[in-house]
């Protein structure tokens, strides 16, 4: 059997991470995702599926919710993106499927997203470096939201975990781009 | 420009695409009697309105839906937003 090395979204052997002032840019690997699209007509009994599966209720426009280990981001109407840590849903494709079965479209996400966590002490000090990347509204964005915007030409979800809080999610064929925006606007603001 | 999205509130222009006319919407029906013209003047002809605008915009870098702008062409005033799968099925369509 071939003798595989695995890589790092930014394509390293290890992840990265800077500190950069008070704010901390850190890439993470750790989450197996996969979107789910409601067929028509199937919604209300795709919520029922999973929240047997993962115990929470599916969020609304803009929302993100989470129940143990499993998260769920609005992505569009009657569509998600679910996530669970990678070493408990290896193939999270599978799990989700089986409890919506016909009614969903359920495809794996995991290896096509990089997520970059953003920490700072408090919001005062994230929206400064989340200002210069996009223009979300900071009142739209509080803790719990998961909204889907442009930072620097490039397509990214802005994932509010808490105060201070952030997750990224871009496009891992260009996560050292978006890598570099983030650690641009950082400096900029340090 | 701000479009405010019915779902997800006032969201910058630069997050969405221009596609054109809302008329695109009333496809004609390709079995019926007439269908020549009547897809000759779907596909080439619009009106050129100064003034209000019911035109289809994409929120490519969003939730991706189609929404139905109500726009004034000389001022840029949105006086209307609505999803372009409500104005559908209000129509008939989607069966």
């Amino acid at each position: 059997m071939a003798d595989l090395t695995p890589i790092t979204p930014l394509g390293g052997t290890t992840l990265r991470s800077e500190t950069i002032g008070a704010l901390r840019i850190a890439e993470g690997d750790d989450w197996a995702l996969a979107s789910v699209a409601a067929r028509a007509g199937q919604a209300q009994a795709v919520g029922a599926g999973l929240r047997e599966l993962t115990g929470l209720d599916l969020p609304g426009p803009g929302g993100m919710a989470s129940a143990g280990d499993w998260r769920a981001l609005w992505l569009s109407p009657e569509s998600w993106l679910l996530a669970a840590p990678l070493a408990q849903e290896p193939d999270i494709a599978d799990t989700v499927k089986r409890p919506v079965g016909d009614g969903a479209s359920v495809t794996e996400q995991t290896d096509a997203w990089v997520r970059f966590d953003i920490t700072a002490p408090d919001d005062d000090r994230l929206w400064p470096l989340l200002e210069r990347l996009c223009n979300i509204d900071p009142a739209c964005a509080g803790p719990g939201t998961a909204t889907r915007t442009v930072m620097e030409h490039l397509a990214a979800i802005l994932l509010r975990e808490g105060a201070g809080r952030a997750a990224v999610l871009g496009a891992r064929s260009s996560a050292a781009s978006l890598h570099h925006a983030l650690v641009a606007a950082a400096r900029s603001v340090a | 420009m701000i479009i405010h999205h019915p779902l997800l509130g006032p969201r910058d222009a630069q997050e969405f695409t221009y596609l054109g006319d809302a008329t695109l919407i009333d496809r004609p029906d390709a079995m019926a009697e007439g269908a020549l013209e009547a897809f000759d003047a779907y596909l080439h002809l619009r009106d050129n309105p100064a003034g209000t605008h019911r035109e289809l915009w994409y929120h490519e870098v969003g939730d991706r839906s189609w929404l139905v702008v109500t726009r004034d062409t000389r001022t840029h005033e949105i006086t209307q937003v609505e999803l372009a799968r409500d104005v559908a099925l209000s129509k008939g369509r989607g069966r």
